[in-house]
């Protein structure tokens, strides 16, 4: 018989900004609602973020910038899912972006982009429907 | 004698009749209840219905309230406040090259603004040059990209050093930010003991709040007394820190965690002076301090005149300051970023027209009014200029700045007044018994408390107990809106540049003034190894602030954000 494990979520910040008031928030919410959650912190880059995301073995990356570097990040970490072969992790990004660059984000695989004003309920509701663990453990 | 407001047998009559009020209004109630089951300020702090005589009896006025530019200062830190100058209207500003801002500094200027407040992006927040790979995709988005002394001289090309006040923005890199603004006033013909501004300078905020992150906390503290104890000698018009509650509120604390935490970083600042050897009255008097402006009316100007009460208390009390001038908490005020929305974001205008009025009526020295546009991205020309006239008509329109304090004798603001100081007397304690707020901040205290407050907030966003219009009242989409866009090839140019300024430099004269930053960076801290005459020498000799900001990486270690929520 086989059990469902926990979906596993990294929130992560890339870029250099220290808004991390909304990263924290999303990171408690979705701990709360019953997912395993990690937080990398401020400051993180494309680089470091992939690498975590893979050893954590995670199924959902959600990215917060506040900065305006997400056209430079987010398709960067896209890029480097890829090449790791880990690109069944699903992303999805919040923050402040402007309406025009949402087509581009998603259009480079990013499912989703949460913006300013969202519903924490609505985000945990947009995960439980849309993230499936990428392997189910042997019970 | 005392001079207590209301005799006792008025304070007895007044009492009778308030209890027979109390029961007509419970009565009143049967029929219409109250609107709310819970009424309370933006912060949660709950508010009664009515405030009487009997909320402020023990106060003792002109030990609590006084005179303003007299101890304690709740009225205010100059004798004529307002009616002889009105607060510096100092609008926050950088966007993609010095010289795009410095064209905008002078748009400001012309438009009427009184000081200079500069925004750097987060590469140089960071103390990384733009060529950095960690910079990648940063350059010019929320601030200016600063490299080099060139890039200080174009920010301020055109305007008088020793005329208008700079306020910068900058913290970890703060010394080296400053030494290229003393060097390049320098190289302009100004004179360093005519140079007026702020650094913000402020390390430990950091930590708890705003996290641009580069040092641990005890070479950060360090570096912040190296600059307190250069300005007090050499650049005396300077304020060597602007000590922070502004981004402890945004990262969502209450009034009084942002009032408690910043007094408490101002406290540590001054022990460590104080344990480099400077003299109290030598140094305070160029402390300042920032605060925010939020949402909630009477809480802010209740906490801004607590803010000065508890500062003049701490330094005459906890620290023996003996001139006035030790104990006055000057302060700068932006009204809240974080109250603003996206969803019809006209509405911005009128929030941050209250949190203006707020600061005002708080009698702050100096005032950033928000952007409508500010929650999308730096402000347009269009946005910013209603920000600015929005703090001109309170000035010359509105009667607001004709009376000092005018608050002064509400019941209801001195009562909250006085719950600010003893809420964060409490926090206070609490931080002492911690052993201090470095020690608080490795256990990641004011952090969490930080956190609990705004995941408690956002709940009460979600539940309908606090109201956002837009938000979770009559919600609303975020609308397209007109703004600023910063050219990504501006990042290229910028790159192109500071690589042509590298070639151009005297390398051997570069390698010894870092040689010697090294040095002084090894040794103790003194004023031997005082650090900005070093820096200011570097950066003359074409030092970048990366350049700088690496040795300090090299000698001190470097910090990373310990993740916690």
């Amino acid at each position: 018989m086989s059990q469902e494990r926990k979906l596993r979520v990294l929130i992560a910040k890339p870029g250099l900004d220290g808004h991390d008031r909304g990263a924290r928030i999303i990171a408690r919410a979705l701990r709360d609602a019953g997912f395993e959650v990690i937080y990398t912190g401020c400051h993180q880059t494309p680089e470091q973020i992939v690498q975590t995301a893979i050893q954590e073995d995670v199924d959902l990356i959600g990215l917060s910038i506040l900065s305006g570097a997400h056209n430079y990040s987010f398709p960067r970490i896209m890029e480097l899912l890829k090449e790791n072969g880990a690109d069944d992790i699903t992303v999805i990004g919040g923050g402040i972006f402007p309406l025009e660059d949402i087509p581009k984000l998603k259009e480079v695989g990013i499912k989703e982009i949460f913006t300013p004003g969202t519903k924490l309920e609505d985000i945990i509701k947009w995960v439980r429907e849309n993230v499936k663990p990428r392997r189910v453990d042997a019970a | 004698m005392g001079t207590k407001m209301f005799s006792e047998s008025a304070i007895d009559r007044i009492e009778q009749e308030y209890k027979e009020w109390l029961e007509e209004y419970q009565k009143a109630l049967q029929k219409l209840p109250e609107r709310l089951e819970r009424f309370s300020t933006v912060s949660d702090m709950e508010v009664k219905s009515l405030y009487t005589p009997l909320d402020i009896k023990s106060k003792d006025y002109l030990e609590d309230i006084g005179f303003p530019g007299r101890y304690p200062f709740t009225r205010g830190v100059q004798t004529t406040m307002y009616r002889a100058r009105l607060w510096t209207m100092r609008m926050f500003a950088g966007l993609g090259t010095a010289e795009q801002t410095n064209e905008r500094f002078h748009y400001l200027i012309n438009h009427g603004e009184t000081g200079l407040s500069v925004a750097f992006d987060f590469p140089t927040l960071m103390g990384y040059d733009t060529d950095s790979p960690l910079a990648r995709g940063e350059c010019g988005r929320c601030g200016v990209a600063v490299d080099t002394i060139e890039d200080m001289q174009r920010l301020f090309a055109g305007i008088n050093l020793e005329e208008v006040t700079t306020s910068m923005t900058i913290n970890p890199p703060a010394s080296v930010i400053w030494a290229m603004y003393i060097a390049n006033a320098e190289n302009e013909g100004y004179n360093r003991r005519k140079l007026g501004g702020t650094i913000q300078n402020d390390c430990l905020k950091e930590f708890i709040a705003q996290k641009t992150l580069m040092l641990p906390p005890e070479p950060s503290l360090r570096l912040v007394v190296d600059t307190i104890e250069f300005g007090t000698r050499e650049v005396p018009r300077w304020n060597t820190i602007s000590i922070s509650g502004y981004h402890i509120r945004e990262a969502g604390a209450t009034a009084v965690q942002e009032l408690a935490f910043t007094i408490y970083d101002g406290i540590t600042y001054v022990e460590e002076c104080v344990k480099r050897g400077l003299n109290v009255d030598d140094f305070a008097g160029r402390l300042s301090f920032f605060w925010n402006s939020h949402i909630d009316f009477f809480e802010e100007i209740a906490k801004l005149r607590a803010a000065r009460r508890l500062w003049a208390r701490i330094m005459k009390e906890r620290f023996g300051a003996q001139k006035p001038r030790s104990m006055m908490c000057r302060f700068h005020v932006q009204t809240a970023g974080c109250s603003l929305t996206a969803q019809e974001p006209y509405n911005n205008i009128i929030r941050t027209t209250t949190e203006a009025l707020a600061a005002i009526l708080g009698g702050c020295q100096s005032l950033h009014t928000n952007s409508l546009d500010e929650v999308y991205m730096i402000p347009s020309e269009f946005a910013v200029k209603i920000a600015l006239r929005t703090q001109q008509i309170l000035a010359d329109e509105v009667g607001v700045a004709n009376v000092i304090d005018p608050l002064a004798g509400s019941y209801f603001v001195e009562a909250l007044t006085d719950r600010m100081e003893e809420e964060a007397n409490e926090y206070i304690r609490k931080l002492d018994e911690m052993g201090g707020m470095v020690a608080a901040i490795e256990k990641n205290y004011p952090q969490m408390e930080i956190a609990d407050s705004a995941y408690r907030f956002q709940q009460q966003v979600e539940n309908g107990e606090k109201i956002i219009i837009g938000i979770n009242k009559f919600p609303s989409e975020i609308p397209p809106l007109e703004i600023l866009k910063i050219d990504p090839e501006i990042e290229r140019l910028q790159i192109e540049r500071l690589h042509q300024f590298k070639e151009r430099r005297n390398k051997v004269r570069l390698q010894k003034a870092l040689d010697e930053l090294r040095r002084r960076c090894e040794g103790p801290p003194c004023w031997e190894n005082n650090v900005m005459p070093a820096l200011i020498e570097a950066v003359k000799a074409g030092a970048t602030e990366q350049e700088c900001c690496d040795v300090y990486r090299e000698v001190f270690g470097t910090y990373s954000d310990p993740a916690s929520f």
